[in-house]
């Protein structure tokens, strides 16, 4: 399993490595019962900080994607749940997808739609906080 | 629990102040950097924490032991290891007779990691120093510094002079022993390597602490906010808590904000915007922008 972290892409690396793994978990590319790099070898892997492991696989348990043996490592452990969040995952990329090809047919650049997506996503957090 | 704290820690040289009031928190377990320009005041900072320098005023406290305290200073160094700017080794030993010279300071030197940083660092036990090539030379440095054991870890510009396969192998270094438990503070001009692998970052300009926060934080509320309006807009409209910076450009607006990104997309929305843009910001235009400022 590979992952790649971008340090400019304003989301902490945490968050970043945790939609990875979610995301193989979704799409089938992790397993149940498969094993993740322990701590200390995934931080060197990436080259962060071993914190940036600790908080993605400890909120990943939280959610009750892994589960986190003392001494021997993370486990991938799929539920009903998952796999029926991996269903309304497939359908919403499929939507988003269809979106995208909307607006480049309506002349948008990549950068723009990318742009109007954080605007709205901010925008959307702010209305729900109210 | 914090490793380092300071309270408005400050040295002065004749006329200048060369750090001006710090209030610093290094927290355990953690990589925080100290990032800022040439004599911003970093390598003053680390001097005072480690007993090198007296500071003019202010006070610290170092693995929990004030720095004023000389007899229980001795003992904290020795939980502390340093590795400084112009690693400092004796140039007519050889790597072999450095390592020897320096295990006999310490009673918690494990030879174990010495063996196994000296293999991996494939350091010549046999060479003479002044033969190193700079890389080789802060490998020694660091070897010299993870044997004794530390708690905590102080670099000075640990990267300066490494090409990039001797940067990636100290980057390496630093997260495996930080999984270890070693608590590190580096201070560094290097923000790309900074933004990778550090939890923490500190900002010092002029001797002040601009900015102290997580990465984290940061990457999730620095923003930068582009606005364009059917007339000129007023700037002060948008000088809410968290904009740190407002420029204007005839029509167009631009905010960067450290947090409340969203208020300022709130109020632009408000004031009729024909465009809204948002884009994270990194770690370097934080610093720059932060440093201009100033």
């Amino acid at each position: 399993m590979f992952f790649t972290l971008t340090p400019t892409s304003g989301q902490p690396l945490y968050l970043q490595l945790m939609q990875q793994i979610r995301h193989a978990a979704e799409t089938g590319a992790l397993e149940d019962g498969d094993q993740l790099p322990g701590i200390r070898t995934l931080a060197e892997e990436l080259v962060v900080s071993p914190n940036t492991v600790v908080k993605a696989y400890s909120e990943l348990e939280h959610e009750g994607l892994l589960e986190l043996r003392q001494g021997s490592g993370a486990f991938v452990t799929l539920k009903r749940r998952t796999r029926s969040r991996t269903d309304s995952v497939q359908a919403a990329r499929r939507r988003i997808r269809d979106l995208v090809e909307r607006l480049r047919e309506d002349g948008l650049q990549d950068e723009e739609i990318r742009r109007a997506f954080e605007a709205e996503l901010l925008y959307a957090a702010e209305a729900a906080k109210r | 629990m914090d490793v380092i704290q300071t309270h408005l820690l400050t040295k002065s040289y004749r006329d200048e102040e060369a750090v001006r009031a710090l209030n610093l928190s290094v927290g355990q377990g953690r990589i925080t950097a100290f990032i800022g320009r040439n004599g911003a005041g970093k390598s003053t900072t680390i001097k005072m924490l480690l007993g090198m320098v007296r500071p003019t005023a202010g006070e610290a406290t170092i693995l929990g032991t004030p720095i004023s305290d000389a007899e229980r200073s001795c003992e904290v160094r020795r939980r502390v290891a340093y590795v400084a700017e112009n690693k400092p080794l004796y140039r007519y030993m050889t790597v072999g007779q450095m390592i020897r010279f320096a295990r006999s300071f310490y009673g918690d030197w494990s030879a174990e990691i010495a063996r196994k940083l000296l293999r991996e660092y494939q350091l010549p036990a046999d060479r003479k120093i002044k033969s190193l090539s700079k890389g080789m030379r802060t490998k020694l440095a660091l070897l010299l510094a993870l044997a004794r054991r530390p708690e905590l870890l102080i670099l000075d510009e640990p990267s300066e002079g490494l090409d990039p396969v001797g940067i990636e192998h100290l980057l390496q270094t630093l997260v495996a022993r930080s999984a270890e438990g070693v608590s590190v503070f580096f201070s560094s001009h290097q923000i790309a390597e900074v933004e990778r692998i550090a939890d923490h970052v500190c900002i010092l300009d002029k001797g002040c602490l601009l900015v102290d926060t997580s990465l984290d934080d940061l990457r999730q509320s620095y923003r930068r906010i582009d606005l364009a309006f059917s007339s000129a807009p007023i700037g002060e409209e948008f000088r809410i808590a968290g904009v740190e910076r407002i420029q204007t450009d005839g029509r167009h607006l631009r905010v960067f904000a450290s947090r409340n990104a969203d208020i300022v997309v709130e109020r632009a929305r408000d004031l009729n915007a024909i465009s809204v843009e948002v884009s994270p910001v990194g770690l370097r235009d934080v610093f720059l922008e932060t440093v201009k400022e100033n």
